[in-house]
C-alpha cells in the first residue's frame, strides 16, 4: 500500500509545525522521518495515522483519499513511542484488543482470534509470555508486543513514532536489526520517526529529513549522505567545517589561498559557504598539492586521530580526522606547517560574512550543493 | 594501635531517593526539636480531632446499649436512614455521570474556555451550603420564580424530595469531577489513540481502556461524594421543612433531637454518621494505599 | 458509531477523539442548570431590591455584626490552621513515629465527618460540663456559645485543607536545596525559614484561603456550639435561613450575595497574587538545561 502526502500544512497555535509538505512512500518501503526536535516529524506521522488532522492537504493510501477518514478506519498500525500498552490487560489482551473490538460481523471467533495473537507473540520472539502484564516486561519486550499489536489487525501501513527512543543502546542495537528483519519478512509499508541519524541510515531504504516543518532532503542514505542538498542535511548527519569560500569567474577559492580548489564552478560568482568533513580532510607535506596550514592539536582516541589547525591564509580553524595508518604525513606534530587537502566538500550560497554576494535564500529552493574533489 | 580503616566502606550506601527521614543529619532537626514538633502535632490532633469523634460514641452509649437501640429504630430514625440512603443514590449517580463527562472533555481536549469551566465546576465548594439551599427556595419555593407555576400543578419541590435531592447535588458537584479531571490529565490520550488506531469505536475506547484507568480514582471520588451527600446539613437544612418521617435526613434528625434535649438518641443517630465517616476514611486509606499509583498526584502516599 | 467524519468544526482544532461535543455539551447543560442558573438566581433577586434596598439590608446592625462574625472567624481560625496544619503537614511528612498511618487517616475526618455531628459533638466537649470545658471554665475561659466557639469549629473544619494542599509540595521539596543550604553555613532554623517556607508559601497561602473560605460559609459544626445570641455570636448563614423562615426572601438573598461577593473577591485576590508570584519565581529562576530528547519526547 503506498501512501501519497499531498500539501500538507499544519499549525498549532500560530506556529507552523508543517509547511506545505508532500511525498510518497513507495509499497512495502521502509522509510524513516529524521529530523531534530520540534522539525515536524512526529506531527507528520500523527497525521498520516489520523490521531492529528492537517489544516489543509491530502493523505492518499493507494489513490485512496484517507484526509477526512477517523483514524479507526484507516486500518493503520501504530506503535507508540512510549508504546501505550493496556496496562490492566495481559499481553495476549493487548494483542487481541484490536480483533475483539471489531462488529460482530468482521470478528474472528475467539479461538481464531487467540491463535492470531499466539502466532503474533511468536513472531515477535516473545512465545511463552502471553499472561505476563506489560509492568512485568522489560522496555524491549513491551516495544514488541505494541508491535505485535498494531500487526494483528493486518494494517495497511506500519507507523512508527521514535520506536526505540526509550531503550537503552544494546536493546536499541539488537531491535533496530530485528526490526529490519521483521520488515522484510512482511513487507509492511513501513513509516518511522527519528531523531536519531545513525538509526535512520541504518535501518530505512529512504530518509526524509525535516527540518523547521519542511522536508530538506528525501533520498537514499547514499544519496542524503554523499550529496547533501543543504548545509542543514550536510550539517545533521555528521560533524562538518564550515569555511568561507568564493567563487569568482569559474573559479572557486579559499580567500587568501593561492590555489583554486575548484576551477569549473557552477555557482554564481559570490561568496559561498564551504562544508567539509573532517573525516574528508587529509594533511599532506609542504610543497604537495594544497592549502597552507599549521597544526595546533594532535589528539589520538583509538583507531582515529583527531586534529586541529589554522589556515595560515586567514587563520580559520579545521578539524580533521584520521585513520591511524594514515602515515604519509611524517613531520605531523604541534607546530608543523603542512598541506591541507580536501577529499571531497559541499559548497552553498553563503548564509554569513560579507553580504555583497547573493543574500540567503531558503533551504529547499537551493540549488544542490556541489562536490568537489581536491 | 588499630589498623587504618578504610572509611568509605563504612558509610551507609546512599540511595538516590533516600526518604528524608532522621538519618540524614544535614536535612533534619536535633531528636528534641523532632520529638517536641511531633507531640505537638499529635496533642493537637488528638484535641481537635480525635477526642469529638470519641465523644460522639461515649455519648451516644452513656445510657446503655438499652436506649442507643431504641433510639436507632425508633421509626423516625428510621424513615431518616432511609431517605438519606435514597438521596445520595440519587444525587451520587448523576455527578459521576457528569464527573466522567466533564474530565474528558476538559482534560482529552483542547478548547478555549477550558480554564473558566474547570473553575465554574469548583464553585460549589466556595459557596455556603446555606446559599446552596437558598437559592433552590428562590427558585422554586412559594414565593420563588417557579413557586405559583408549581403550585398550580401540584408540583412540590421546595420542603419535599426533589428539593432535598438538588441541595445534596449543589454540595456534591464538584466531587468526582475534581478527582478525575487531574488524573486523566496525567495519563494523555495515548491509550485512547492507540485503542482508536486498533479500530475501536468511541464507547469501546471508553469501556474498554479509559475506564479500566481511573477506576480506582472514579471510586475515591464516589467515595467522598457519598460522604458529603449523606452527611450534608446546611444546606439541605432550608430545603427540608424538617417534616418528620418524611423530609427529614439523618443528620437533620440529628438537629431535632438535639433541639429537643434527648442528647442520648441525638449522638446515637450521630454515632451512625460518624461510622459512616470511620468506613469512609478506612475505605479511602486503603485505596490510597493499595491504588496510589492509579489516583491522581496529589491523593498518592 | 461513526464519529468523526464530518469536516472540522469552525473554532476549534479537529481531534481523533470522539465525543467531545457530547461530554462538554452535557457537562455544560447540567453545570448551567445546576449551579449557574440557580446561582445567578440569588444575584437577580438581590438586585431587585436596588441598591438603596440592598444597602438598607447591609446596614441593619445584625446584619453587619453576622458578617463581621462570619468573616472574622473565619479568618482567625485560618490562622490557627495556617500554624497548626504545616505543623501537622511537617510532622507528617518529615518524621517517623509510631501511629503515623493511623494519625494521617484522622487528618481527613473533618471532610467525611457530617458537620452536624462534629457541631454536637464539639459543644458536648466544650460546653461547662463537658471534657475540656470543664478544666477551661474554672479558669475563666468560656468557648462553648460565644465566638470563641466559632472559632473552634471552624478549626476542625478547615485543618485538612491546610495540611492536605502542604504535604505534597513538602514532599517534593528538593533535598539538594536543603544540603546546598547546609553547605553554604546556614543554620537548620535558617535552612528552614528562608529556603523551605518561601518554597511551600503558595501552597500555604492556597490552603489558608481554602480553609477560609469554608468557614466563611460554614454552618453545620458551627450553629449548635455558636449559641445564636443576635449580634453576638449569630453567624450570616443562620441569619440567611432567619431571613427565610420570615419570608423575607430578598433580604436573605442581600445577605447571601454580599458572602459571595467578598468571599470571591478574596478568593480571586489570593489566586492573583499566587499567579503574580509563580510568573515572579519562575522568570528569576535560570532557565533549565533542554532535556534529553529521548526523555522529553518530541515536541513538534
Amino acid at each position: 500500500m503506498d501512501i501519497q502526502i499531498r500539501n500538507i500544512h499544519k499549525q498549532f497555535a500560530g506556529f507552523p509545525a508543517l509547511d506545505d509538505v508532500s511525498l510518497a512512500v513507495g509499497s512495502g518501503e521502509l522509510i524513516a522521518l529524521l529530523g531534530p526536535s520540534g522539525s515536524g516529524k512526529t506531527t507528520l506521522l500523527r497525521i498520516i495515522a489520523g490521531l492529528e488532522f492537517p489544516d489543509r492537504g491530502q493523505i492518499l493510501f493507494g489513490g485512496e483519499d484517507m484526509s477526512r477518514r477517523a483514524v479507526r478506519e484507516r486500518n493503520i498500525g501504530f506503535v507508540f513511542q512510549h508504546y501505550a500498552l493496556f496496562k490492566h490487560m495481559t499481553v495476549l489482551d493487548n494483542i487481541a484488543f484490536g480483533l475483539t473490538v471489531r462488529r460482530r460481523a468482521l470478528r474472528p471467533a475467539p479461538a481464531a482470534i487467540r491463535a492470531k495473537a499466539l502466532e503474533l507473540l511468536e513472531l515477535v520472539q516473545l512465545g511463552g509470555l502471553e499472561q505476563r502484564y506489560p509492568h512485568q516486561l522489560s522496555g524491549g519486550q513491551k516495544q514488541r508486543v505494541a508491535l505485535a499489536r498494531a500487526l494483528a489487525i493486518d494494517p495497511r501501513v506500519l507507523l512508527l513514532d521514535e520506536p526505540f527512543g526509550a531503550l537503552d543502546a544494546k536493546v536499541r542495537k539488537d531491535l533496530r536489526r530485528w526490526l529490519r528483519e521483521l520488515h522484510q519478512q512482511t513487507g509492511y509499508t513501513t513509516v518511522f520517526v527519528t531523531h536519531d541519524q545513525e538509526e535512520a541510515l541504518e535501518l530505512a531504504d529512504r530518509v526524509v529529513i525535516m527540518n523547521r516543518g519542511r522536508i530538506e532532503q528525501v533520498g537514499t542514505v547514499d544519496d542524503v549522505y554523499e550529496t547533501p542538498r543543504t548545509p542543514f542535511v550536510f550539517d545533521f548527519l555528521g560533524d562538518s567545517n564550515v569555511l568561507d569560500a568564493e567563487v569568482r569567474g569559474r573559479e572557486l577559492r579559499l580567500p587568501g589561498a593561492g590555489e583554486a580548489l575548484v576551477t569549473d564552478s557552477i555557482h554564481p560568482a559570490g561568496p559561498v559557504d564551504l562544508y567539509v568533513r573532517p573525516g574528508d580532510l587529509r594533511l599532506a607535506e609542504p610543497g604537495r598539492a594544497g592549502i597552507d596550514v599549521r597544526v595546533t592539536e594532535v589528539q589520538r582516541t583509538g583507531p582515529i586521530v583527531r586534529a586541529s589547525a589554522d589556515l595560515v591564509a586567514n587563520g580559520s580553524v579545521v578539524s580533521i580526522e584520521l585513520p591511524h595508518l594514515h602515515h604519509d604525513a611524517p613531520a605531523f606534530r604541534v607546530g608543523a606547517q603542512l598541506r591541507l587537502r580536501m577529499m571531497q566538500f559541499s559548497v552553498y550560497p553563503a548564509a554569513r560574512g560579507s553580504q555583497t554576494g547573493p543574500t540567503q535564500t531558503p533551504a529547499r529552493e537551493r540549488e544542490p550543493g556541489q562536490r568537489g574533489r581536491g | 594501635m588499630n589498623q587504618a580503616t578504610d572509611h568509605s566502606l563504612l558509610d551507609p550506601p546512599q540511595l538516590p531517593f533516600e526518604p528524608l527521614l532522621q538519618r540524614n543529619a544535614v536535612v533534619t532537626e536535633q531528636p528534641w526539636v523532632r520529638w517536641l514538633l511531633t507531640a505537638a502535632a499529635l496533642v493537637f490532633l488528638g484535641f481537635f480531632l480525635l477526642l469529638p469523634l470519641v465523644g460522639v460514641f461515649t455519648e451516644a452509649l452513656r445510657h446503655g446499649l438499652g436506649v442507643y437501640w431504641q433510639a436507632l429504630t425508633d421509626s423516625d430514625a428510621l424513615d431518616a436512614v432511609r431517605l438519606t440512603l435514597l438521596v445520595a443514590a440519587i444525587a451520587v449517580p448523576l455527578n459521576l455521570v457528569f464527573g466522567v463527562a466533564a474530565a474528558w472533555a476538559i482534560a482529552k481536549f483542547e478548547f478555549r474556555g477550558k480554564t473558566l469551566l474547570t473553575t465554574l465546576i469548583d464553585l460549589p465548594f466556595s459557596v455556603s451550603p446555606v446559599v446552596a439551599g437558598l437559592i433552590y427556595v428562590l427558585l422554586f419555593g412559594a414565593q420563588g420564580w417557579f413557586g405559583p407555576w408549581l403550585i398550580a400543578h401540584d408540583l412540590q419541590i421546595i420542603f419535599a424530595v426533589p428539593g432535598i435531592v438538588l441541595a445534596t447535588v449543589f454540595v456534591t458537584f464538584p466531587f468526582i469531577a475534581r478527582e478525575l479531571i487531574p488524573l486523566m490529565q496525567e495519563q494523555g490520550n495515548d491509550d485512547e489513540m492507540a485503542a482508536l488506531s486498533l479500530g475501536a469505536n468511541g464507547w469501546q475506547c471508553f469501556r474498554y481502556v479509559t475506564l479500566p484507568n481511573i477506576k480506582w480514582g472514579l471510586l475515591y471520588g464516589v467515595l467522598l461524594c457519598n460522604a458529603r451527600a449523606m452527611g450534608e446539613f446546611g444546606a439541605v437544612s432550608v430545603v427540608s421543612g424538617h417534616i418528620r418521617g418524611e423530609t427529614n435526613t439523618m443528620p437533620l434528625h440529628v438537629e431535632i433531637l438535639y433541639n429537643e434535649y434527648n442528647f442520648a438518641a441525638a449522638f446515637a443517630v450521630a454515632s451512625l454518621l460518624a461510622g459512616l465517616a470511620l468506613v469512609t476514611l478506612v475505605l479511602k486509606s486503603i485505596l490510597e494505599a493499595r491504588h496510589g499509583g492509579e489516583l491522581s498526584t496529589s491523593r498518592r502516599h | 458509531m461513526r464519529s468523526v467524519v464530518a469536516p472540522p468544526a469552525a473554532g476549534r482544532p479537529r481531534s481523533a477523539l470522539p465525543g467531545f461535543g457530547l461530554s462538554l455539551g452535557f457537562a455544560i447543560t447540567y453545570l448551567s442548570l445546576i449551579v449557574l442558573i440557580p446561582l445567578a438566581g440569588v444575584f437577580t433577586k438581590a438586585a431587585g431590591l436596588g441598591w438603596d434596598g440592598l444597602w438598607q439590608v447591609l446596614g441593619e446592625p445584625r446584619v453587619l455584626s453576622a458578617l463581621k462574625l462570619s468573616f472574622g472567624t473565619a479568618f482567625v481560625a485560618a490562622c490557627v490552621n495556617a500554624v497548626f496544619g504545616t505543623l501537622v503537614a511537617w510532622v507528617f511528612v518529615r518524621y517517623e513515629f509510631p501511629g503515623k498511618r493511623l494519625f494521617d487517616a484522622t487528618i481527613d475526618l473533618p471532610f467525611a465527618l457530617p458537620t452536624a455531628v462534629a457541631g454536637i459533638a464539639l459543644t458536648a466537649l466544650y460546653a461547662g460540663n463537658g471534657w475540656i470545658g470543664q478544666w477551661l471554665e474554672p479558669a475563666g475561659i468560656k468557648i462553648a456559645f460565644t465566638p470563641l466557639g466559632i472559632v473552634v469549629a471552624l478549626t476542625f473544619v478547615g485543618l485538612p485543607f491546610v495540611v492536605r494542599t502542604l504535604e505534597p509540595v513538602l514532599r517534593d521539596a528538593e533535598k539538594e536545596l536543603e544540603e546546598a543550604a547546609a553547605s553554604l553555613g546556614a543554620t537548620r532554623w535558617q535552612t528552614v525559614t528562608r529556603v523551605i517556607l518561601p518554597a511551600v508559601l503558595p501552597a500555604l497561602v492556597t490552603g489558608f484561603a481554602l480553609a477560609f473560605a469554608r468557614g466563611v460559609g460554614e454552618y453545620g459544626s458551627v450553629i449548635f456550639i455558636a449559641g445564636n445570641l443576635p449580634q453576638v455570636s449569630e453567624i450570616a448563614p443562620l441569619l440567611i435561613i432567619i431571613k427565610l423562615e420570615e419570608l423575607n426572601y430578598g433580604g436573605a438573598a442581600a445577605v447571601a450575595v454580599a458572602m459571595l461577593v467578598i468571599s470571591f473577591t478574596l478568593l480571586l485576590a489570593i489566586n492573583t497574587l499566587q499567579a503574580w508570584s509563580n510568573r515572579h519565581r519562575q522568570r528569576s529562576r535560570a532557565a533549565p538545561a533542554l532535556p534529553h530528547p529521548v526523555l522529553q519526547g518530541e515536541g513538534s
